[in-house]
């Protein structure tokens, strides 16, 4: 039996245990982590997905601080159920750009994974405002106070840099006119709307809360309508191997 | 009860002494012992069934085939094969032909409600009876147009979604905002508005309200207020209000930044079938 014998070494020298118990903690990590990263069926790259613009972070990032996740989840699984409620299965590439992902683990309220387009910017501020007034059974909480509150590009324009830095590919060009491109998607007739659309392909713009100024309203919607509309489903054909 | 006589057969031990304690060697019970095995032969089992080791182009595939993907997909083809026969006979059918088609009108009206419970009643309210700002589709009033072509139209392509070409256009404008009415005017004319629905004002108002409204308004809205369903301009002479509820403010409000309520389009977010289904269902709720 020699060697499955020597266990008592092991067991009686505390600093070697610990030692091994992570060299062993490391292998299984490694074999369960690292295909992920290699393995081409799980690396899915799919048309129509672009970084968020810097109106769309800042509406992802109130989206977090307050908690949506909470309640709301941002993942449609591959099941017959949620694929006729809320549309297309969620694809992990959908998430590629999100620094965390907001898949969420409960629903309190509907899953969130395809919310854009799908109701009007006035519904969103009505219902953000009051959830009772358009949804009487609701138990939302309020948010009308975003209305009020400001955004500060300045401070967007970080936080693009930020999620620059873990690995979203913002451009030069995108983060240069950060600050600038948060204005822009509010107001269809400003002079950089064709640049902007450019760097985002696609995006909204226009004046999502209907109110002056740049508020968090603003950017919470943006996001919201954003949610789910990147990859055009009408063409992508999903491969079956996944 | 007598008790059980005590083991005298000395239990072996494993020879682990720890400071004078020793450790018994029983033998591991039956049951657990086999339980063990068998869910050591079930994960081999399962291994080979299912897909599992990751390799250096993919993972190993399972001798199954399984895909979450090709299960869902197999799962929705059977729900719409079973139900290919009602779909095709309503894409198929002219939209007036549904609702005298029993079988059809049943399914639509079934399945077109659950459908509206999914997607509309957010706007619309579970009854359809809406909310401020978001139509009624109970009563007889239509801003598009309540005949079945019409609200098919509608939900099918939208009324100014920007996404699609093929949606109702039509905005109130702001006269406030884009200054083609003074704010004096604005004033006159939400206070003659609400006469056109019956409700007394000043004479003086009126006249004076008459001439800006034939002159700002009628164009969309004609010159008695009943609108036009063609540019989706609301009736302005039937007690029935989108914003508000025909008080002067909210009436000078719309006046002074106009109203572009927005409804989506969902075309490619549903199938012609649902779209087909929930149009029925809508006209049947209070329709022309």
């Amino acid at each position: 039996m020699g060697i499955l014998n020597k266990h008592g070494i092991i067991e009686r020298n505390g600093t070697l245990l610990m030692v091994l118990s992570l060299l062993v903690v490391t292998i299984g990590g490694l074999v369960e982590i690292v295909p992920l990263f290699y393995l081409q069926n799980t690396i899915e790259d799919v048309e129509g997905m672009r970084p968020y613009t810097p109106l769309e972070l800042a509406g992802r990032d109130i989206y977090i601080r307050e908690g949506c996740y909470v309640c709301h989840s941002q993942m449609i699984r591959p099941i017959r159920d949620e694929v006729e409620r809320y549309g297309h299965y969620s694809l992990a590439a959908e998430s590629q750009y999100d620094h965390p992902f907001q898949w969420g683990s409960k629903r309190t309220g509907p899953d969130l994974a395809r919310v854009g387009g799908r109701y009007s910017d006035a519904w969103h501020v009505a219902h953000l405002t009051d959830p009772r007034a358009v949804v009487p059974v609701s138990i939302m909480p309020t948010y009308q106070w975003m209305k009020e509150v400001p955004l500060q590009p300045d401070m967007i324009s970080d936080v693009v840099a930020t999620n620059a830095f873990v690995g979203t590919p913002y451009t030069q060009d995108m983060l240069d006119n950060a600050a600038a491109d948060v204005m822009t998607q509010l107001d269809p007739d400003s002079a950089d709307v064709d640049g902007f659309l450019a760097r985002y392909p696609d995006a909204n713009v226009r004046n999502f809360d209907g109110l002056e100024g740049a508020t968090e309203m603003d950017a919470l919607i943006a996001y919201l309508q954003v949610l789910g509309t990147m990859v055009d489903f009408s063409t992508f054909e999903p491969e079956e191997n996944r | 009860m007598a008790k059980k006589p005590v083991k005298k057969e000395d239990p072996k031990t494993t020879g682990h002494s720890w400071d004078g304690i020793e450790e018994f060697n029983n033998p591991l019970p039956r049951w657990w012992l086999w339980t063990l095995y068998l869910t050591i032969i079930w994960g081999i089992a399962y291994v080979i069934a299912y897909p599992a080791w990751p390799l250096i182009n993919g993972a190993t595939p399972g001798l199954l085939g399984y895909s979450s993907r090709i299960e869902v997909k197999n799962d929705i083809e059977a729900a719409n094969a079973a139900l290919e026969g009602l779909n095709t006979r309503i894409v198929e059918a002219d939209l007036t032909a549904i609702e005298s088609d029993e079988e059809l009108l049943n399914y639509a009206k079934r399945g077109g409600a659950a459908i509206f419970f999914t997607n509309c009643a957010q706007c619309h309210g579970e009854g359809g009876a809406g909310a401020d700002g978001f139509p009624n589709l109970n009563d007889d009033d239509w801003l598009w147009g309540g005949s079945i072509e019409d609200i098919h139209l509608t939900i099918s392509h939208g009324i100014r979604d920007e996404t699609d070409y093929d949606g109702r256009v039509g905005d109130m404008l702001a006269f406030g905002d884009d200054q083609m009415l003074e704010p004096e005017q604005i004033d006159i004319l939400a206070a003659y508005v609400p006469s056109l629905s019956g409700a007394e004002v000043d004479p003086a108002i009126a006249e004076e309200g008459q001439a800006l409204f034939l002159d700002n308004c009628a164009a969309c809205h004609t010159d008695d207020g009943s609108g036009d369903v063609f540019v989706g301009s609301a009736d302005l002479a039937d007690h029935i209000w989108l914003y508000g509820d025909g008080d002067e403010e909210t009436i000078r409000q719309t006046i002074t930044h106009g109203r572009k309520g927005l409804m989506p389009s969902w075309t490619g977010k549903l199938t012609e079938a649902q779209i087909r289904m929930v149009a029925v269902y809508v006209h049947t709720l209070g329709a022309e």
